[in-house]
């Protein structure tokens, strides 16, 4: 068996074994499995990733078997690591080996605790399918995997009716975007009768494909991404998704499953280099998700929902950075994301654990000194998220940045104007929620107060493994790792000299952003509810979501429901196939009932009915003889 | 030998007889014999034509028909006498268990 191969099973066997013996042979069994394969898969995917720089990077093609053949085509099973997949298949085991250490200590004492780490590696399996898989099919068999996955751990606590239903939201959402992925899986396999993605690339990167659309197959393909990664228009199933435990929030929703996307494009990028129409759907939907989610963070007051909207608005990023042409710089920012989001939901999952459940950080404050560690570790990945040098978020949203403003395939300065403004908010959102959970006085009640206390080990050490990585990891430039493969855009001559003054505008909206949040909820916050009563129409709109929850109730939701209810279930299914069967057998019932009158249970009248018969049958073959 | 369209004449006058004794009378054991009747009407039938084809595999099928008839009353006279016991009737109308 390779070594690609290996990786990807041996998350599998976790799965297997816990599903099916975890909750025999207890949370030792559970532990070593649930966290010591993902390890291995690690170590091994370090060990591949070692062996692929000392050949100086070729393209692995690790081939398992042929799914299925017809005439000279074919579905193989077939696993690619290059240095794309490189970068993700260790982020992946990486940061899901961290995680699932963290949620050793996070789920401590759950009746559900073999199940939990179960799905988990059922996750990590999934994913791993995921970004390994050289065909487009069996990405989408990983797609639709984590899919899977990331719905049993939304409703992980099913019996509570508002978490399955947070579950099936995105579970359906995804569907839209999966018909657009399927459609522009069918156009390729029509065109170029293969799904290699390395081929597809090839084949685009040759010239014109004849009979196939880039710009088509690439817009389809992003529908697909904006279901998996939450973009507008199908971005309404991240912030609900928070309803499952915190460390799937962080390795689901944060650091993995929602960056497939990004991964489906930078994978792809072949496609969108000679799109030029995609690219700009993918940059403009990217610079409007990044807005719009951020400006929804500023007013959230639940913990986790911030955090939500936050990596909404950094997938928008990521994906302004993919329309420019700067695939480089999506793939950097997705893995120093992967880091502080990772970093942020852990803190965020310390501080719920600390405080007994509670997530409403208008009843935190003040907890900097009860919780030192997960302070540190969420200070030091707010800053890097925020973008102060020298964290990894400053390189990544840098470069996104210059190439939003430079790049000569697409960069304009709207883009960048929105995507800096952008940059303000987050920094502003993120110094919002350091101050409202750590600093200032305490809003808690006395209980709560009373329980306060620092995360065990297990927790608190995966915390502070990522607030280091969230601190160094900028030092390591994916984009030029990844420039052999993906390579950067060509920088429009006459911006060349602004890259200066750029870098020190982005430290400024760094900084200006924390000095506003500090500002604004320095003593009891009165300078921000002043502002709240100011802005009370405005604030609305935004604690509402911009109403698009609703909006989608009201357009598709209510019309679809009421389209079920009325034309398929009363008409369709009430009348015209239950109508049809019961007129049926109605039918034979009153006619059995005609003929039980004849059954009299006289012997003589049986007799003369046959004998009537017979005289009839007798009559009428004399008659037609 | 008698008048063959005499004889086919008793036939069909045995036969109708016998019919209607089965669909008149309502006493098992009359509407039993009534139907041996309508069985030799058939009989007579099958022996006139038989002579007057002279046809030996037609008179050997009279036997048969014996056979089967003998066989049909051992099995009926013990199903009567069983019912005539459970009801203390012989009347075929105290039977309508099958009435639809």
């Amino acid at each position: 068996m390779g070594a690609l191969t290996l990786i990807v099973l041996l998350p599998l066997l976790g799965f297997l074994l816990n599903g099916l013996l975890g909750s025999r042979l207890g949370r030792t069994f559970v532990n070593v499995v649930g966290c010591g394969l993902p390890l291995v898969a690690f170590i091994v995917a370090a060990l591949a990733v070692r062996d692929l720089a000392a050949a100086g990077y070729p393209t692995v093609i690790e081939t398992v078997y042929t799914w299925a053949a017809f005439g000279d085509r074919s579905f193989e099973i077939a696993f690619l690591l290059d240095r794309l997949s490189a970068v993700m298949v260790l982020i992946v085991t990486g940061v899901g080996t961290l995680i699932h250490v963290y949620s050793t200590g996070y789920m401590k004492g759950d009746p559900g605790y073999a199940r939990y780490f179960a799905y988990l590696n059922l996750f990590l399996f999934f994913m791993l399918l995921l970004v390994l898989g050289r065909s487009l099919l069996v990405l989408f068999v990983g797609w639709e995997g984590v899919g899977l996955a990331s719905y049993l751990l939304i409703g992980f606590w099913f019996s509570d009716p508002e978490k399955s239903a947070a579950g099936k939201k995105a579970f359906i959402t995804n569907r839209v975007g999966d018909a657009g992925f399927l459609l522009g899986m069918f156009l390729l396999w029509q065109a170029l009768g293969t799904l290699d993605m390395d081929a597809i690339n090839a084949a685009f990167g040759a010239g014109p494909v004849p009979g196939l659309s880039a710009a088509l197959v690439g817009i389809l393909l992003f529908i697909g991404a904006t279901g998996k990664s939450a973009q507008i228009p199908l971005h309404v199933w991240l912030p609900d998704a928070m309803a499952g435990p915190t460390p799937v929030s962080a390795l689901i929703h944060a650091a993995t499953m929602v960056t497939a996307g990004v991964y489906l494009v930078a994978r792809l990028s072949g496609v969108y280099l000679v799109a030029p129409e995609a690219s700009a759907v993918v940059a403009t939907i990217g610079v409007l998700t990044a807005f719009f989610a951020a400006t929804i963070a500023v007013v959230q007051t639940d913990i986790k929902k911030v955090l939500a909207y936050s990596t909404v608005s950094q997938l928008g990023f990521m994906f302004l950075a993919l329309g420019v042409g700067a695939y480089g710089a999506a793939v950097f920012h997705l893995y120093t994301h992967a880091f502080f989001k990772a970093c942020l939901f852990l803190g965020a999952g310390s501080v719920i654990h600390a405080l007994g459940g509670e997530q409403d950080i208008r009843r935190m404050g003040g907890l900097a000194r009860r919780i030192p560690v997960t302070f540190a570790t969420f200070a030091v990945s707010t800053a890097a998220i925020a973008g102060l040098p020298p964290l990894a978020g400053f390189f990544s949203k840098d470069e996104i940045l210059w190439y939003a403003l430079a790049s000569e395939s697409g960069g304009s300065v709207l883009l960048f104007g929105l995507a800096a403004f952008t940059a303000l908010l987050t920094a502003f959102y993120m110094f919002r929620l350091l101050w409202r959970v750590f600093m200032g006085a305490s809003r808690m009640s006395h209980e709560v107060e009373h329980h306060v206390h620092e995360s065990p080990p297990s927790m608190a050490g995966v915390l502070v493994v990522l607030a280091v990585l969230s601190a160094v990891g900028g030092f390591f430039s994916i984009p030029h790792f990844l420039e052999p493969l993906l390579p950067l855009p060509a920088i429009v001559p006459a911006m060349e000299h602004f890259h200066v003054p750029l870098l020190v505008l982005s430290v400024a909206l760094g900084l200006s952003g924390l000095a506003l949040a500090a500002w604004l909820y320095a003593g009891d916050a009165s300078r921000a509810a002043q502002l709240e009563a100011r802005f009370a129409g405005l604030h609305r709109l935004l604690t509402g979501k911009y109403y698009v929850d609703e909006l989608y109730e009201a357009v598709l939701g209510r019309p679809l429901e009421w389209l079920s209810r009325r034309v398929f279930l009363g008409l369709g299914d009430r009348r015209l196939l239950d109508g049809t069967l019961h007129g049926l057998a109605g039918l034979a019932r009153r006619a059995a009932g005609g003929f039980a009158r004849i059954q009299t249970g006289s012997l003589q009248a049986y007799l003369l009915l046959g004998l009537a018969g017979l005289v009839l049958l007798l009559t009428w073959s004399l008659r037609n003889g | 030998m008698a008048d063959p369209q005499f004889l086919l004449a008793a036939a069909a006058v045995l036969f109708a007889l016998g019919l209607l004794g089965v669909i008149v009378r309502r006493n098992a054991l009359v509407m039993l014999m009534s139907m041996e009747l309508m069985l030799n009407g058939v009989n007579l039938s099958l022996v006139t034509f038989a002579s007057q084809a002279g046809s030996a595999e037609a008179a050997v099928l009279v036997f048969l028909v014996f056979v089967v008839a003998a066989a049909e009353i051992a099995i009926a006279i013990p199903i009567v006498l069983a019912l005539a016991r459970r009801r203390g009737t012989l009347d075929a109308g105290s039977w309508t268990e099958l009435k639809g």
